[in-house]
Protein backbone atom coordinates (compact mmCIF):
# COMPACT_ATOMS: atom_id res chain seq x y z
CA UNK A 1 0.00 0.00 0.00
CA UNK A 2 2.16 2.64 1.20
CA UNK A 3 6.35 2.37 0.60
CA UNK A 4 8.96 4.87 1.71
CA UNK A 5 12.74 4.61 0.72
CA UNK A 6 15.34 6.74 2.14
CA UNK A 7 13.34 8.89 3.55
CA UNK A 8 14.62 12.46 5.44
CA UNK A 9 13.72 15.41 7.31
CA UNK A 10 16.31 17.86 8.57
CA UNK A 11 14.63 21.07 10.73
CA UNK A 12 17.47 23.20 10.09
CA UNK A 13 20.57 21.23 11.76
CA UNK A 14 17.91 18.74 13.78
CA UNK A 15 17.25 15.48 11.72
CA UNK A 16 13.68 14.55 12.85
CA UNK A 17 13.64 11.79 10.49
CA UNK A 18 16.71 9.65 9.26
CA UNK A 19 16.94 7.07 6.19
CA UNK A 20 13.66 5.74 7.07
CA UNK A 21 12.53 2.39 4.91
CA UNK A 22 9.54 0.94 5.60
CA UNK A 23 7.05 -0.45 3.35
CA UNK A 24 3.24 -0.76 4.98
CA UNK A 25 0.67 -3.52 3.75
CA UNK A 26 -3.04 -2.88 2.47
CA UNK A 27 -5.29 -3.76 5.21
CA UNK A 28 -3.21 -4.06 7.96
CA UNK A 29 -2.40 -2.61 11.37
CA UNK A 30 0.93 -1.26 11.27
CA UNK A 31 2.30 1.05 14.90
CA UNK A 32 5.04 3.08 15.08
CA UNK A 33 6.02 3.76 18.67
CA UNK A 34 8.69 5.74 20.11
CA UNK A 35 9.51 8.29 22.73
CA UNK A 36 8.32 11.52 22.49
CA UNK A 37 10.64 13.65 19.71
CA UNK A 38 11.39 10.38 17.69
CA UNK A 39 9.95 12.02 14.50
CA UNK A 40 6.71 9.95 14.85
CA UNK A 41 4.31 13.05 13.54
CA UNK A 42 7.10 14.13 11.59
CA UNK A 43 6.93 10.89 9.61
CA UNK A 44 3.24 11.22 8.80
CA UNK A 45 3.31 15.33 8.10
CA UNK A 46 5.88 13.55 5.27
CA UNK A 47 3.37 10.66 4.19
CA UNK A 48 0.29 13.53 3.74
CA UNK A 49 2.20 15.92 2.30
CA UNK A 50 2.03 18.50 5.30
CA UNK A 51 5.77 19.00 4.19
CA UNK A 52 8.15 17.90 1.73
CA UNK A 53 11.39 15.15 2.55
CA UNK A 54 14.85 16.54 2.61
CA UNK A 55 15.43 13.27 0.58
CA UNK A 56 13.79 10.14 -0.54
CA UNK A 57 10.89 8.72 -1.92
CA UNK A 58 7.17 7.97 -1.23
CA UNK A 59 4.57 5.69 -3.27
CA UNK A 60 1.30 4.92 -2.54
CA UNK A 61 0.06 1.60 -4.39
CA UNK A 62 3.70 2.07 -6.05
CA UNK A 63 2.38 5.69 -7.41
CA UNK A 64 5.49 8.49 -6.60
CA UNK A 65 3.65 11.00 -4.61
CA UNK A 66 6.91 12.35 -2.89
CA UNK A 67 6.23 16.38 -2.57
CA UNK A 68 2.94 16.32 -3.75
CA UNK A 69 0.72 18.89 -1.87
CA UNK A 70 -1.71 17.69 1.18
CA UNK A 71 -4.96 18.00 -0.58
CA UNK A 72 -3.83 16.26 -3.26
CA UNK A 73 -2.59 13.44 -1.49
CA UNK A 74 -5.42 13.15 0.71
CA UNK A 75 -7.86 12.86 -3.04
CA UNK A 76 -5.71 9.98 -3.80
CA UNK A 77 -6.84 8.31 -0.34
CA UNK A 78 -5.05 9.30 2.67
CA UNK A 79 -6.83 10.75 5.56
CA UNK A 80 -5.32 11.15 8.79
CA UNK A 81 -6.58 12.40 12.43
CA UNK A 82 -4.31 14.88 14.32
CA UNK A 83 -2.96 14.62 17.94
CA UNK A 84 -5.43 17.30 18.78
CA UNK A 85 -8.43 17.61 16.89
CA UNK A 86 -9.32 21.46 15.40
CA UNK A 87 -12.97 21.22 15.02
CA UNK A 88 -15.34 24.08 15.08
CA UNK A 89 -16.43 24.35 18.06
CA UNK A 90 -19.51 26.47 17.57
CA UNK A 91 -21.31 24.47 15.08
CA UNK A 92 -22.84 21.10 15.17
CA UNK A 93 -20.60 17.85 15.47
CA UNK A 94 -22.98 16.87 11.83
CA UNK A 95 -22.22 20.46 10.32
CA UNK A 96 -18.39 19.69 11.34
CA UNK A 97 -18.44 16.23 9.42
CA UNK A 98 -19.98 17.24 5.93
CA UNK A 99 -17.35 18.94 4.44
CA UNK A 100 -15.26 16.04 5.15
CA UNK A 101 -16.62 14.54 1.75
CA UNK A 102 -16.65 18.10 0.28
CA UNK A 103 -12.78 16.61 -1.58
CA UNK A 104 -15.03 13.90 -3.76
CA UNK A 105 -16.90 17.10 -5.02
CA UNK A 106 -17.05 19.62 -7.92
CA UNK A 107 -19.16 22.10 -7.25
CA UNK A 108 -17.98 25.95 -7.18
CA UNK A 109 -18.90 29.05 -7.07
CA UNK A 110 -20.85 30.21 -10.27
CA UNK A 111 -22.62 26.49 -8.80
CA UNK A 112 -23.38 28.37 -5.43
CA UNK A 113 -24.60 31.35 -7.38
CA UNK A 114 -27.65 29.63 -9.30
CA UNK A 115 -27.66 27.21 -7.07
CA UNK A 116 -27.33 24.09 -9.37
CA UNK A 117 -28.83 20.81 -9.35
CA UNK A 118 -25.26 19.39 -9.15
CA UNK A 119 -24.29 21.71 -5.87
CA UNK A 120 -27.73 20.51 -4.29
CA UNK A 121 -26.85 16.40 -5.29
CA UNK A 122 -23.68 17.18 -3.70
CA UNK A 123 -24.66 18.49 -0.25
CA UNK A 124 -26.71 16.01 0.08
CA UNK A 125 -24.16 13.73 -0.34
CA UNK A 126 -21.92 15.12 1.84
CA UNK A 127 -24.76 15.19 4.85
CA UNK A 128 -25.02 11.45 4.05
CA UNK A 129 -21.51 10.41 4.13
CA UNK A 130 -21.22 12.52 7.35
CA UNK A 131 -24.20 10.72 8.83
CA UNK A 132 -22.97 7.40 7.71
CA UNK A 133 -19.30 8.45 9.04
CA UNK A 134 -20.81 9.13 12.49
CA UNK A 135 -23.37 6.03 12.79
CA UNK A 136 -19.89 4.22 11.81
CA UNK A 137 -18.41 5.65 14.95
CA UNK A 138 -21.18 5.08 17.18
CA UNK A 139 -22.37 9.12 17.18
CA UNK A 140 -25.33 9.23 15.42
CA UNK A 141 -27.06 10.32 18.70
CA UNK A 142 -24.81 13.80 19.08
CA UNK A 143 -24.99 14.85 15.38
CA UNK A 144 -27.31 18.05 16.56
CA UNK A 145 -24.53 18.74 19.76
CA UNK A 146 -21.74 21.76 19.53
CA UNK A 147 -18.58 20.77 19.13
CA UNK A 148 -18.02 22.50 22.04
CA UNK A 149 -19.79 20.12 24.24
CA UNK A 150 -18.44 16.95 23.29
CA UNK A 151 -16.31 14.82 25.24
CA UNK A 152 -12.93 13.62 24.57
CA UNK A 153 -13.42 9.67 23.48
CA UNK A 154 -16.67 11.78 21.62
CA UNK A 155 -13.85 14.06 19.81
CA UNK A 156 -11.39 11.47 18.86
CA UNK A 157 -14.45 9.56 17.34
CA UNK A 158 -15.02 12.05 15.51
CA UNK A 159 -12.13 12.78 14.18
CA UNK A 160 -12.23 9.51 12.68
CA UNK A 161 -15.41 10.14 11.32
CA UNK A 162 -14.15 13.23 9.54
CA UNK A 163 -11.61 11.00 8.22
CA UNK A 164 -13.86 8.38 7.39
CA UNK A 165 -15.63 10.77 4.79
CA UNK A 166 -12.80 11.86 2.88
CA UNK A 167 -13.17 7.63 1.35
CA UNK A 168 -9.94 6.97 2.72
CA UNK A 169 -7.62 3.56 1.86
CA UNK A 170 -5.17 4.72 4.04
CA UNK A 171 -5.08 5.82 7.33
CA UNK A 172 -2.72 7.89 9.16
CA UNK A 173 -4.19 7.98 13.24
CA UNK A 174 -1.69 10.23 15.44
CA UNK A 175 -1.89 8.66 19.04
CA UNK A 176 -5.66 8.36 18.88
CA UNK A 177 -6.40 7.00 22.45
CA UNK A 178 -4.15 10.06 23.59
CA UNK A 179 -6.01 11.32 27.37
CA UNK A 180 -8.85 9.36 26.94
CA UNK A 181 -9.60 6.54 30.06
CA UNK A 182 -8.89 2.27 29.39
CA UNK A 183 -12.60 1.56 29.13
CA UNK A 184 -12.26 4.37 26.28
CA UNK A 185 -9.15 3.04 24.73
CA UNK A 186 -10.95 -0.73 24.46
CA UNK A 187 -13.86 1.22 22.32
CA UNK A 188 -11.17 3.25 20.69
CA UNK A 189 -9.75 0.17 19.52
CA UNK A 190 -12.13 -2.09 18.51
CA UNK A 191 -13.30 0.89 16.30
CA UNK A 192 -10.00 1.32 14.73
CA UNK A 193 -10.35 -3.01 13.69
CA UNK A 194 -13.67 -2.06 12.64
CA UNK A 195 -12.43 0.68 10.38
CA UNK A 196 -9.57 -1.80 9.10
CA UNK A 197 -12.52 -4.59 8.32
CA UNK A 198 -13.97 -2.54 5.61
CA UNK A 199 -10.54 -2.47 3.50
CA UNK A 200 -8.70 0.66 5.27
CA UNK A 201 -5.07 0.41 5.97
CA UNK A 202 -4.25 1.51 9.55
CA UNK A 203 -1.16 2.89 10.79
CA UNK A 204 -1.24 4.49 13.94
CA UNK A 205 0.83 6.11 16.20
CA UNK A 206 0.62 4.90 19.81
CA UNK A 207 1.80 5.25 23.65
CA UNK A 208 -0.46 3.08 24.91
CA UNK A 209 1.82 0.30 24.91
CA UNK A 210 -1.35 -2.91 26.09
CA UNK A 211 -3.50 -1.42 22.86
CA UNK A 212 -0.74 -1.54 20.67
CA UNK A 213 0.80 -4.90 21.18
CA UNK A 214 -3.00 -6.41 21.15
CA UNK A 215 -4.12 -4.25 17.74
CA UNK A 216 -1.39 -3.52 15.88
CA UNK A 217 -0.24 -6.53 12.83
CA UNK A 218 3.33 -4.67 12.84
CA UNK A 219 5.18 -2.49 14.80
CA UNK A 220 8.11 -0.25 13.65
CA UNK A 221 9.48 1.63 16.31
CA UNK A 222 11.41 5.02 15.69
CA UNK A 223 14.30 6.93 18.16
CA UNK A 224 15.58 10.01 17.72
CA UNK A 225 14.02 10.15 13.56
CA UNK A 226 15.58 6.62 12.79
CA UNK A 227 13.94 3.23 12.78
CA UNK A 228 15.39 0.90 15.06
CA UNK A 229 13.57 -1.72 14.57
CA UNK A 230 10.17 -3.46 13.05
CA UNK A 231 8.43 -6.40 13.77
CA UNK A 232 5.33 -8.32 14.84
CA UNK A 233 4.44 -7.01 18.87
CA UNK A 234 5.89 -10.37 19.26
CA UNK A 235 10.13 -9.31 17.91
CA UNK A 236 9.55 -6.04 19.20
CA UNK A 237 8.96 -7.34 22.69
CA UNK A 238 11.62 -9.24 22.68
CA UNK A 239 13.98 -6.47 20.91
CA UNK A 240 16.77 -5.94 22.59
CA UNK A 241 17.64 -2.22 21.74
CA UNK A 242 14.30 -1.16 22.05
CA UNK A 243 13.81 -3.16 25.37
CA UNK A 244 17.07 -0.53 26.03
CA UNK A 245 15.61 2.72 24.23
CA UNK A 246 12.19 2.80 24.50
CA UNK A 247 10.52 0.01 26.84
CA UNK A 248 12.67 0.77 29.63
CA UNK A 249 14.07 -1.63 32.14
CA UNK A 250 10.39 -1.82 33.78
CA UNK A 251 8.73 -3.04 30.58
CA UNK A 252 11.40 -5.56 30.34
CA UNK A 253 10.52 -6.46 33.97
CA UNK A 254 7.26 -6.64 33.84
CA UNK A 255 6.97 -9.36 30.91
CA UNK B 1 -36.37 28.44 11.36
CA UNK B 2 -39.83 30.46 10.66
CA UNK B 3 -38.30 33.10 13.70
CA UNK B 4 -35.80 33.85 11.28
CA UNK B 5 -37.99 34.09 8.35
CA UNK B 6 -40.10 36.46 10.19
CA UNK B 7 -36.97 38.73 11.10
CA UNK B 8 -36.00 38.54 7.68
CA UNK B 9 -39.34 39.68 6.60
CA UNK B 10 -39.56 42.94 9.20
CA UNK B 11 -36.30 43.84 8.97
CA UNK B 12 -36.97 43.88 4.90
CA UNK B 13 -40.00 45.81 5.60
CA UNK B 14 -38.53 48.56 7.45
CA UNK B 15 -36.15 49.12 5.48
CA UNK B 16 -38.62 49.53 2.84
CA UNK B 17 -40.95 51.26 4.39
CA UNK B 18 -38.17 53.16 6.06
CA UNK B 19 -37.93 56.60 3.74
CA UNK B 20 -42.10 57.29 4.74
CA UNK B 21 -41.23 57.54 8.53
CA UNK B 22 -38.35 59.15 8.18
CA UNK B 23 -38.43 62.64 9.59
CA UNK B 24 -36.30 64.18 7.12
CA UNK B 25 -34.07 63.51 4.29
CA UNK B 26 -31.05 63.49 6.63
CA UNK B 27 -32.14 60.31 7.91
CA UNK B 28 -32.29 58.48 4.55
CA UNK B 29 -29.00 59.56 3.52
CA UNK B 30 -27.62 58.20 6.67
CA UNK B 31 -29.03 54.91 6.38
CA UNK B 32 -28.08 54.89 2.18
CA UNK B 33 -24.55 55.33 3.41
CA UNK B 34 -24.95 52.76 6.15
CA UNK B 35 -26.11 50.43 3.22
CA UNK B 36 -23.29 51.30 0.80
CA UNK B 37 -20.49 50.31 3.83
CA UNK B 38 -22.18 47.43 5.11
CA UNK B 39 -22.15 46.28 1.40
CA UNK B 40 -17.99 46.79 1.38
CA UNK B 41 -18.23 45.11 4.95
CA UNK B 42 -20.12 41.90 3.83
CA UNK B 43 -17.40 41.46 1.32
CA UNK B 44 -14.95 42.00 4.35
CA UNK B 45 -16.63 39.62 6.27
CA UNK B 46 -16.09 37.10 3.82
CA UNK B 47 -12.06 36.96 3.74
CA UNK B 48 -11.94 38.29 7.46
CA UNK B 49 -15.23 36.29 9.21
CA UNK B 50 -15.93 33.04 6.94
CA UNK B 51 -12.35 32.69 5.41
CA UNK B 52 -9.90 33.31 8.67
CA UNK B 53 -7.99 36.41 6.52
CA UNK B 54 -7.93 39.74 8.25
CA UNK B 55 -7.80 41.45 4.90
CA UNK B 56 -6.61 44.84 6.01
CA UNK B 57 -6.45 46.36 2.23
CA UNK B 58 -10.69 46.33 1.67
CA UNK B 59 -11.04 49.70 2.06
CA UNK B 60 -8.37 49.88 -0.52
CA UNK B 61 -10.46 47.99 -2.90
CA UNK B 62 -13.65 50.04 -2.13
CA UNK B 63 -11.45 53.24 -3.11
CA UNK B 64 -10.63 51.25 -6.34
CA UNK B 65 -14.32 50.73 -7.16
CA UNK B 66 -15.25 54.33 -6.10
CA UNK B 67 -12.34 55.43 -8.68
CA UNK B 68 -12.94 53.44 -11.31
CA UNK B 69 -16.76 55.02 -11.44
CA UNK B 70 -15.57 58.59 -10.60
CA UNK B 71 -12.73 58.61 -13.10
CA UNK B 72 -14.35 56.77 -15.90
CA UNK B 73 -17.55 59.29 -15.92
CA UNK B 74 -15.71 62.39 -15.06
CA UNK B 75 -12.12 62.37 -17.19
CA UNK B 76 -13.36 59.83 -19.89
CA UNK B 77 -17.13 60.19 -20.55
CA UNK B 78 -18.13 56.41 -19.89
CA UNK B 79 -21.99 55.80 -19.12
CA UNK B 80 -22.57 55.51 -15.00
CA UNK B 81 -23.85 52.20 -15.96
CA UNK B 82 -20.64 50.54 -17.49
CA UNK B 83 -18.71 51.93 -15.08
CA UNK B 84 -20.52 50.88 -12.44
CA UNK B 85 -20.71 47.53 -13.78
CA UNK B 86 -16.67 47.60 -14.42
CA UNK B 87 -16.16 48.78 -11.10
CA UNK B 88 -16.86 45.58 -9.11
CA UNK B 89 -14.61 43.87 -12.15
CA UNK B 90 -11.87 45.91 -11.45
CA UNK B 91 -11.56 45.63 -7.99
CA UNK B 92 -11.56 42.16 -8.22
CA UNK B 93 -9.23 41.43 -11.36
CA UNK B 94 -6.94 43.12 -9.02
CA UNK B 95 -7.91 41.64 -6.13
CA UNK B 96 -6.90 37.90 -8.08
CA UNK B 97 -3.29 39.33 -8.24
CA UNK B 98 -3.44 40.89 -5.04
CA UNK B 99 -4.56 37.80 -3.53
CA UNK B 100 -2.01 35.73 -5.52
CA UNK B 101 1.11 37.61 -4.20
CA UNK B 102 -0.58 37.71 -0.73
CA UNK B 103 -2.78 34.71 0.46
CA UNK B 104 0.52 32.24 0.83
CA UNK B 105 1.33 34.08 3.94
CA UNK B 106 -0.27 32.68 6.95
CA UNK B 107 -2.02 34.83 10.15
CA UNK B 108 -0.40 37.65 10.69
CA UNK B 109 2.22 38.17 7.87
CA UNK B 110 -0.80 38.41 5.74
CA UNK B 111 -2.85 41.14 7.91
CA UNK B 112 0.19 43.27 7.63
CA UNK B 113 1.27 42.70 4.46
CA UNK B 114 -2.59 43.80 2.82
CA UNK B 115 -1.72 46.64 5.41
CA UNK B 116 0.98 47.82 3.38
CA UNK B 117 -1.00 46.91 -0.01
CA UNK B 118 -3.91 49.55 1.59
CA UNK B 119 -1.30 52.44 1.79
CA UNK B 120 -0.07 51.53 -1.63
CA UNK B 121 -3.19 52.37 -3.22
CA UNK B 122 -3.93 55.88 -0.91
CA UNK B 123 -0.65 57.01 -2.03
CA UNK B 124 -0.75 55.98 -5.33
CA UNK B 125 -4.24 58.11 -5.40
CA UNK B 126 -2.62 61.14 -3.21
CA UNK B 127 0.64 61.02 -5.74
CA UNK B 128 -0.90 59.48 -9.25
CA UNK B 129 -2.03 63.29 -10.40
CA UNK B 130 -2.64 62.82 -13.80
CA UNK B 131 -5.05 59.71 -13.42
CA UNK B 132 -6.47 60.42 -10.20
CA UNK B 133 -6.22 64.07 -9.77
CA UNK B 134 -4.41 63.13 -6.20
CA UNK B 135 -5.51 65.49 -3.16
CA UNK B 136 -7.94 67.49 -5.26
CA UNK B 137 -10.20 64.75 -5.75
CA UNK B 138 -12.36 63.65 -7.88
CA UNK B 139 -15.38 66.40 -8.59
CA UNK B 140 -18.93 66.38 -10.67
CA UNK B 141 -19.17 63.09 -10.86
CA UNK B 142 -22.79 61.95 -11.93
CA UNK B 143 -25.65 60.42 -10.07
CA UNK B 144 -26.40 57.32 -11.20
CA UNK B 145 -29.46 57.92 -14.43
CA UNK B 146 -32.64 56.16 -14.13
CA UNK B 147 -33.67 53.05 -15.40
CA UNK B 148 -37.12 53.40 -17.45
CA UNK B 149 -39.48 55.14 -15.21
CA UNK B 150 -37.54 54.75 -12.04
CA UNK B 151 -35.39 57.81 -11.09
CA UNK B 152 -31.82 57.43 -8.76
CA UNK B 153 -31.53 61.41 -8.48
CA UNK B 154 -33.86 61.83 -5.87
CA UNK B 155 -32.90 60.96 -2.04
CA UNK B 156 -35.37 58.38 -2.15
CA UNK B 157 -34.36 56.95 -5.42
CA UNK B 158 -31.05 56.58 -4.36
CA UNK B 159 -31.62 55.28 -1.26
CA UNK B 160 -34.12 51.93 -2.94
CA UNK B 161 -31.02 51.47 -4.92
CA UNK B 162 -28.60 50.92 -2.84
CA UNK B 163 -30.71 49.23 -0.51
CA UNK B 164 -31.59 47.07 -3.74
CA UNK B 165 -27.75 46.73 -4.38
CA UNK B 166 -27.57 45.42 -0.04
CA UNK B 167 -29.88 42.87 -0.40
CA UNK B 168 -28.83 41.52 -3.70
CA UNK B 169 -25.35 41.22 -1.95
CA UNK B 170 -26.99 39.73 1.12
CA UNK B 171 -29.08 37.03 -1.26
CA UNK B 172 -25.72 35.88 -3.22
CA UNK B 173 -23.72 36.12 0.04
CA UNK B 174 -26.27 33.33 1.52
CA UNK B 175 -25.63 31.54 -1.30
CA UNK B 176 -22.56 31.02 -0.79
CA UNK B 177 -21.46 31.31 3.17
CA UNK B 178 -24.73 28.60 3.24
CA UNK B 179 -23.32 25.74 0.33
CA UNK B 180 -20.37 23.02 0.57
CA UNK B 181 -18.61 26.37 -1.09
CA UNK B 182 -18.64 28.59 2.06
CA UNK B 183 -18.15 25.26 4.15
CA UNK B 184 -14.84 25.19 2.78
CA UNK B 185 -13.72 28.49 3.36
CA UNK B 186 -15.18 27.94 7.16
CA UNK B 187 -13.02 24.74 7.41
CA UNK B 188 -9.64 26.60 6.21
CA UNK B 189 -10.65 29.14 9.01
CA UNK B 190 -10.67 26.75 11.53
CA UNK B 191 -7.75 24.91 10.80
CA UNK B 192 -5.67 24.63 7.20
CA UNK B 193 -3.50 21.96 8.25
CA UNK B 194 -6.73 20.27 8.92
CA UNK B 195 -8.58 22.13 5.86
CA UNK B 196 -5.75 20.55 4.03
CA UNK B 197 -5.38 16.96 5.29
CA UNK B 198 -9.35 16.97 4.29
CA UNK B 199 -8.24 17.71 0.38
CA UNK B 200 -9.18 21.11 0.41
CA UNK B 201 -6.58 23.43 -1.90
CA UNK B 202 -6.16 26.24 0.34
CA UNK B 203 -4.25 28.51 -2.00
CA UNK B 204 -7.54 27.89 -4.96
CA UNK B 205 -10.71 28.60 -2.01
CA UNK B 206 -8.55 31.57 -0.81
CA UNK B 207 -8.30 33.55 -3.78
CA UNK B 208 -11.71 32.84 -4.77
CA UNK B 209 -12.95 33.96 -1.59
CA UNK B 210 -10.88 37.05 -1.88
CA UNK B 211 -11.79 37.73 -5.19
CA UNK B 212 -15.74 38.08 -4.42
CA UNK B 213 -14.95 39.71 -1.25
CA UNK B 214 -13.12 42.51 -3.49
CA UNK B 215 -15.87 42.31 -6.36
CA UNK B 216 -18.29 43.69 -3.17
CA UNK B 217 -15.68 46.14 -2.02
CA UNK B 218 -15.82 47.28 -5.68
CA UNK B 219 -19.66 48.10 -6.30
CA UNK B 220 -19.71 49.56 -3.18
CA UNK B 221 -17.08 52.13 -3.59
CA UNK B 222 -19.32 52.80 -7.09
CA UNK B 223 -22.33 52.79 -5.30
CA UNK B 224 -20.49 55.41 -2.76
CA UNK B 225 -19.09 57.50 -5.65
CA UNK B 226 -22.61 57.69 -7.53
CA UNK B 227 -23.94 58.62 -4.07
CA UNK B 228 -21.62 61.16 -2.60
CA UNK B 229 -20.24 62.29 -5.86
CA UNK B 230 -17.15 63.42 -4.78
CA UNK B 231 -14.17 61.29 -3.89
CA UNK B 232 -10.79 62.13 -2.16
CA UNK B 233 -7.85 60.06 -1.44
CA UNK B 234 -9.03 59.42 2.02
CA UNK B 235 -11.62 56.77 1.18
CA UNK B 236 -8.92 54.23 0.96
CA UNK B 237 -7.35 54.67 4.36
CA UNK B 238 -6.82 52.24 6.70
CA UNK B 239 -9.05 53.88 9.34
CA UNK B 240 -12.32 53.14 6.92
CA UNK B 241 -11.13 48.98 7.10
CA UNK B 242 -10.62 49.18 10.63
CA UNK B 243 -14.50 51.03 10.66
CA UNK B 244 -15.61 48.14 8.79
CA UNK B 245 -14.06 45.27 10.77
CA UNK B 246 -14.96 46.76 14.17
CA UNK B 247 -18.75 47.20 13.05
CA UNK B 248 -18.27 43.60 11.87
CA UNK B 249 -16.89 42.05 14.77
CA UNK B 250 -19.69 43.96 16.75
CA UNK B 251 -22.25 42.42 14.20
CA UNK B 252 -20.76 39.16 14.09
CA UNK B 253 -17.69 38.09 12.32
CA UNK B 254 -18.54 34.99 10.06
CA UNK B 255 -22.35 34.95 10.40
CA UNK B 256 -24.16 36.20 7.67
CA UNK B 257 -26.12 39.48 9.10
CA UNK B 258 -23.68 40.22 11.58
CA UNK B 259 -21.92 42.70 9.64
CA UNK B 260 -25.02 44.77 8.08
CA UNK B 261 -26.70 44.80 12.13
CA UNK B 262 -23.24 46.40 13.49
CA UNK B 263 -22.72 48.57 10.80
CA UNK B 264 -26.12 50.15 11.27
CA UNK B 265 -25.64 50.05 15.34
CA UNK B 266 -22.39 51.70 14.45
CA UNK B 267 -23.80 54.21 12.30
CA UNK B 268 -26.46 55.45 14.94
CA UNK B 269 -24.48 55.42 17.87
CA UNK B 270 -22.19 57.88 15.86
CA UNK B 271 -25.06 59.91 15.03
CA UNK B 272 -26.46 60.12 18.74
CA UNK B 273 -22.59 60.58 20.43
CA UNK B 274 -22.31 63.40 17.73
CA UNK B 275 -22.89 66.25 20.47
CA UNK B 276 -19.40 64.97 21.95
CA UNK B 277 -17.53 66.12 19.13
CA UNK B 278 -13.73 64.61 19.48
CA UNK B 279 -14.42 63.01 22.89
CA UNK B 280 -16.97 60.66 20.97
CA UNK B 281 -14.32 57.62 21.01
CA UNK B 282 -14.14 58.00 24.45
CA UNK B 283 -17.60 56.42 24.61
CA UNK B 284 -17.83 54.51 21.44
CA UNK B 285 -14.48 52.25 22.30
CA UNK B 286 -15.53 51.00 26.04
CA UNK B 287 -19.13 50.68 24.41
CA UNK B 288 -17.73 48.47 22.04
CA UNK B 289 -15.28 46.77 24.39
CA UNK B 290 -18.37 45.95 26.60
CA UNK B 291 -20.86 44.74 23.78
CA UNK B 292 -17.60 42.51 23.07
CA UNK B 293 -17.85 41.25 26.14
CA UNK B 294 -21.37 40.74 26.80
CA UNK B 295 -21.34 38.78 23.14
CA UNK B 296 -18.22 37.35 22.25
CA UNK B 297 -19.44 36.21 19.21
CA UNK B 298 -21.26 39.48 18.17
CA UNK B 299 -24.35 40.25 18.95
CA UNK B 300 -26.09 37.63 15.69
CA UNK B 301 -23.21 35.42 16.43
CA UNK B 302 -24.03 34.84 19.60
CA UNK B 303 -27.63 34.64 19.14
CA UNK B 304 -26.92 31.75 16.81
CA UNK B 305 -25.12 30.32 19.04
CA UNK B 306 -27.79 30.67 21.55
CA UNK B 307 -30.17 28.92 18.99
CA UNK B 308 -27.72 26.31 18.21
CA UNK B 309 -27.65 25.12 22.14
CA UNK B 310 -30.79 25.52 22.41
CA UNK B 311 -31.62 22.89 19.41
CA UNK B 312 -29.44 20.47 20.64
CA UNK B 313 -30.72 20.28 23.52
CA UNK B 314 -34.30 20.26 22.11
CA UNK B 315 -32.30 16.80 21.00
CA UNK B 316 -34.01 14.16 22.40
CA UNK B 317 -30.76 11.85 23.92
CA UNK B 318 -30.94 8.69 22.72
CA UNK B 319 -29.88 6.84 26.17
CA UNK B 320 -26.57 5.65 26.24
CA UNK B 321 -26.55 3.93 22.27
CA UNK B 322 -22.90 4.69 22.26
CA UNK B 323 -21.54 3.26 25.22
CA UNK B 324 -23.07 -0.17 24.59
CA UNK B 325 -22.08 -0.11 21.27
CA UNK B 326 -19.13 0.19 21.84
CA UNK B 327 -18.96 -2.50 24.74
CA UNK B 328 -20.24 -4.85 22.30
CA UNK B 329 -17.62 -4.45 20.25
CA UNK B 330 -15.25 -4.94 22.43
CA UNK B 331 -16.84 -8.56 23.68
N1 LIG C 1 8.01 22.13 11.99
C1 LIG C 1 9.08 21.83 12.75
N2 LIG C 1 10.12 22.68 12.82
C2 LIG C 1 11.20 22.39 13.57
N3 LIG C 1 11.35 21.29 14.30
C3 LIG C 1 10.33 20.40 14.28
C4 LIG C 1 9.16 20.63 13.53
N4 LIG C 1 8.32 19.57 13.70
C5 LIG C 1 8.95 18.74 14.54
N5 LIG C 1 10.16 19.22 14.90
C6 LIG C 1 11.13 18.56 15.75
O1 LIG C 1 11.36 17.29 15.23
C7 LIG C 1 11.48 16.34 16.26
C8 LIG C 1 10.47 15.24 16.08
O2 LIG C 1 9.19 15.75 16.39
P1 LIG C 1 7.86 14.91 16.24
O3 LIG C 1 7.85 14.29 14.90
O4 LIG C 1 6.72 15.81 16.57
O5 LIG C 1 8.04 13.83 17.39
P2 LIG C 1 7.02 12.76 17.95
O6 LIG C 1 5.73 12.89 17.23
O7 LIG C 1 7.68 11.45 17.74
O8 LIG C 1 6.88 13.06 19.41
C9 LIG C 1 11.32 17.09 17.57
O9 LIG C 1 12.60 17.38 18.07
C10 LIG C 1 10.60 18.33 17.16
O10 LIG C 1 10.94 19.40 18.01
MG1 LIG D 1 3.81 13.43 17.94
Amino acid sequence: MLDVQGLNKAFGGLRAVRDIDASFERGKITAIIGPNGAGKTTFFNLVAGAIRPTSGRILLKGEEMTGLRADLIARRGVARTFQTTALFDHASVLDNLIVGHRLRTRSGFWDALIGSGRLAAEERECRRKAEEALDFVGLSHIGNRLAADVSQDERKRIAFALALTTEPELLLADEPAGGVNPDETNGLAALMRKIVATGVTLILIEHKMRMVMELADKIIVLDHGEKIADGTPQDIRSHQRVIDAYLGADHAAAH
Amino acid sequence: MSVRLAITALAIGLALVFPFIAPNDYYLSVMALVYVNALAALGLNLTAGYTGQLNLAHGGFVAIGAYTVGLLTVDYGTPFWIAFALSGVVAAGLGFFVGLLSLRLKGHYFAIFTLCVGSVITLLIEKWDSLTHGVVGVIGIPAPPGLGPIRFDTSIGQYYLVLAFLLLGLFVMRRIVDSLVGRTFVAIRNSEDLAEALGIDLMRNKILAFVISTFYAGVSGALYAGYVRFLGPDIAGVSRTFDLLSASVLGGLGTLTGPVVGTIIVAWLTQYLQFLQDYRMVVFGPLLILALILFPRGIVGSLELWAARRKAMAEPRAPQAAPLAGASENA
